[in-house]
């Protein structure tokens, strides 16, 4: 666009690259050692609820409108953060198990409800249907769902939605 | 009477987030016609909920008229209610019997009725604070200036406290400690149980401020008597109405406000349509889009003048992972349909935001939701002689304020989206401001307190809230029209005020 404006106030989608330039992104070596959040909130928005909501205290704001920085050793990957995040913007994403899977963990909030074991829609950051995927945990924390799909590994970067058919 | 028969039930059963709690089943009447809505419901929402999207005809080209703001501001929903002509039927709740009537043009005045004889007015003196509207800023005030043990007088248009929170059902963005993390119907409750647990707070809803008068008196109509009110301080929160835009077609059926929209189905439950498309991208529009995905119906996409998405990314994110098309450098070109929206066509923009002929695409919807901004209502303050100004970031009239939130009438405090559009946390944290500004000019209670949290809370506002470059805008328009006490006496110097409050 050529006014300093980032491409993905364009499109409404972010890609790794600029994930990664913001500092956003874990270290391969991190991906692979075991679950991890991924924050995809690049604006400094006036907002610190994933700080207060971690709890391996492994988040930090500089005030309450710096860009969430995770402490990529303490996180566990345990999605708390994920069902808190009001902007939905936070992910899990685990490469660790061998084999031809990673899981994703995405916040959900449409009916019908998830359940583990339901085959869904897997969702690309641009709504396209990137492939089907087998839900293997579920939970809630007020009305938002957590929900961890296995997704083949090369997609563990572009799914970030899940869409339950209905029956 | 042009009125056809209600095509379907509109209401939703089931959502994600919500629990709607309807209350018990009632009958009243649309032209005859008998229509079960529920406790609870406005008139508008149970006649929208039964399929009518028709209440009256305009009087100039008898163009049909419908549901739009929701919130008693832009007057597209009257009807005659139980005779009464020009009722807003969007703010009057629903009752068992009660016979609504199509309006066409304008209405004969009703039979004399006497007067106001039989009818009681109160007068209200001695009273400490009059907040002007019960939303989020509003009941901030009241909280804090009750809790220093002020008494307050909150009159509120809406049968329901908790203004526009109420239908917010995303999780608000913040602190925690400023209700960061909950849902904006979540705070809503909070505040409103905050509030009726004060004994020193009064409550009137169906109320409207309609002036102030000399000596410090304000009049207020209430549901079935008019009140004097004299107040030692004023906190107006009045809040905002929804901008409109210019396009042929713009007054059908089902074009509606995207606050309207949430009304309906976030308040009620209640589908305002089934394939919509949403003009602007900015949060309200992109929050409404995510709100409609919820409910059940199909957004058919956004458009938004701009060559990007005006919304915080975060929210711009979470409709485009579920495919919701933004169409960037586009405009709604007009909306057609016989009685309700059928369509709109959409076209591309140039640089210099001209449509380029040949690029429109019609898009068949049957909702049209209008998301272009907000203008803060300024009209009760501006009476009261309170100097405003235009300041196009903060949507339009504002009044000039201290850092406290006081007008150039002294005593008049402004809160709120009224004090320039911002969102539901800063109103809340200008409630408390105002709210404690009261509190210390009348050497309530506890003063030392009171104006350490209103240091912190004006640092947390304008040093850390503020300083989001997401909300540059908005800070940039309040930085224009906060003065000092010094400016603000040459002010009342120059614009004497004509009513004085804190005395």
């Amino acid at each position: 666009m050529g006014s300093g404006i980032p491409s993905y106030k364009e499109t409404g989608i972010i890609t790794v690259e600029e994930l990664k330039h913001l500092g956003l992104m874990p270290p391969e070596e991190r991906l692979t050692r075991g679950p991890v959040a991924i924050p995809e909130c690049p604006e400094e928005i006036p907002c610190n609820i994933c700080v207060v909501s971690c709890p391996q205290h492994a988040i930090s704001i500089e005030g309450i409108k710096g860009l969430p920085r995770i402490d990529w050793d303490k996180c566990v990957g345990c999605g708390v953060c994920v069902a808190k995040c009001p902007g939905l913007a936070i992910f899990v994403v685990d490469l660790s198990k061998p084999g031809e899977h990673a899981y994703v963990t995405v916040p959900h909030e449409f009916l019908p409800a998830p359940k583990v074991g339901d085959v869904v829609d897997l969702l690309s950051r641009e709504g396209e249907v990137v492939g089907r995927g087998e839900v293997v945990k579920v939970w809630e924390s007020n009305r938002t769902w957590v929900v961890t799909v296995r997704v083949p590994r090369e997609l563990a970067m572009e799914v970030r939605g899940v869409w339950v058919r209905k029956e | 009477m042009p009125v056809t028969l209600p095509s379907r039930d509109r209401r939703v059963w089931e959502h994600p987030i919500l629990t709607f709690k309807r209350g018990r089943r009632v009958k009243f009447y649309f032209n005859g016609n008998i229509v079960e809505g529920y406790e609870g419901e406005s008139i508008a929402a149970a006649l929208y909920a039964a399929g009518y999207d028709v209440f009256s005809r305009s009087p100039y080209r008898g163009r049909a008229r419908g549901a739009f703001c929701m919130i008693g501001k832009c007057s597209s929903c009257f009807a005659i209610v139980d005779g009464v002509p020009n009722t807003r039927t969007c703010v009057e709740p629903v009752r068992d019997g009660v016979k609504v009537e199509f309006q066409e043009g304008l209405a004969e005045i009703p039979p004399a009725t006497g007067g106001l004889e039989g009818k009681e007015e109160e007068v209200i003196e001695g009273v400490d604070v009059l907040v002007i509207g019960g939303g989020p800023a509003g009941l901030a005030a009241a909280i804090a200036a009750a809790k220093h043990g002020l008494s307050v007088l909150i009159i509120n248009e809406h049968f329901k406290l908790g203004g526009q929170l109420i239908k917010q059902t995303h999780k608000f963005f913040g602190s925690k400690d400023l209700f960061g993390g909950l849902r904006g119907f979540q705070v809503a409750e909070e505040l409103e149980s905050k509030v009726r647990s004060m004994r020193n707070v009064r409550v009137l809803l169906q109320a409207t401020a309609y002036g102030f008068f000399r000596g410090g008196w304000v009049g207020v109509a209430g549901k079935d008597r008019l009140y004097r009110v004299r107040p030692r301080f004023v906190i107006a929160a009045p809040g905002a109405a929804e901008r409109h835009l210019a396009f042929p077609g713009n007054d059908l059926p089902g074009v509606m406000g995207a606050g309207g929209a949430q009304t309906l189905m976030n308040e009620y439950g209640i589908l305002p349509g089934n394939e919509v498309l949403v003009v602007g991208s900015g949060n309200v529009g992109v929050i409404v889009s995510y709100q409609l995905l919820q409910a059940g119906a199909k957004v058919k996409g956004i458009v938004e003048i701009l060559p990007y998405i005006g919304a915080w990314f975060v929210h711009a994110a979470k409709i485009r992972r579920y495919g919701i098309k933004v169409y960037t450098r586009h405009t709604i070109k007009e909306v057609w349909g016989r009685d309700r929206v059928e369509g709109a066509t959409i076209v591309r923009v140039d640089e210099h935001f001209k449509p380029v002929p040949g690029s429109e695409v019609d898009i068949p919807c049957d909702l049209v939701l209008i998301a272009v901004g907000l203008t803060p209502d300024t009209r009760l303050l501006a009476q009261a002689g309170a100097v405003v100004t235009w300041v196009p970031e903060l949507g339009g009239l504002v009044p000039i304020r201290t850092k406290y939130l006081e007008t150039s009438v002294p005593g008049l405090f402004v809160a709120g989206d009224a004090s320039g559009i911002e969102e539901a946390t800063t109103a809340m944290i200008e409630g408390e401001i105002a709210g404690l500004s009261t509190v210390i000019k009348a050497g309530a209670d506890d003063v030392g307190s009171a104006a350490e949290r209103r240091e912190a809370l004006l640092k947390f506002l304008w040093d850390e809230y503020r300083a989001s470059p997401v909300v540059a805008k908005a800070k940039a328009g309040k930085l224009k029209v906060t003065v000092d006490e010094d400016e603000m006496r040459r002010i009342r110097e120059s614009n004497p005020p004509p009513v004085r409050f804190g005395s």
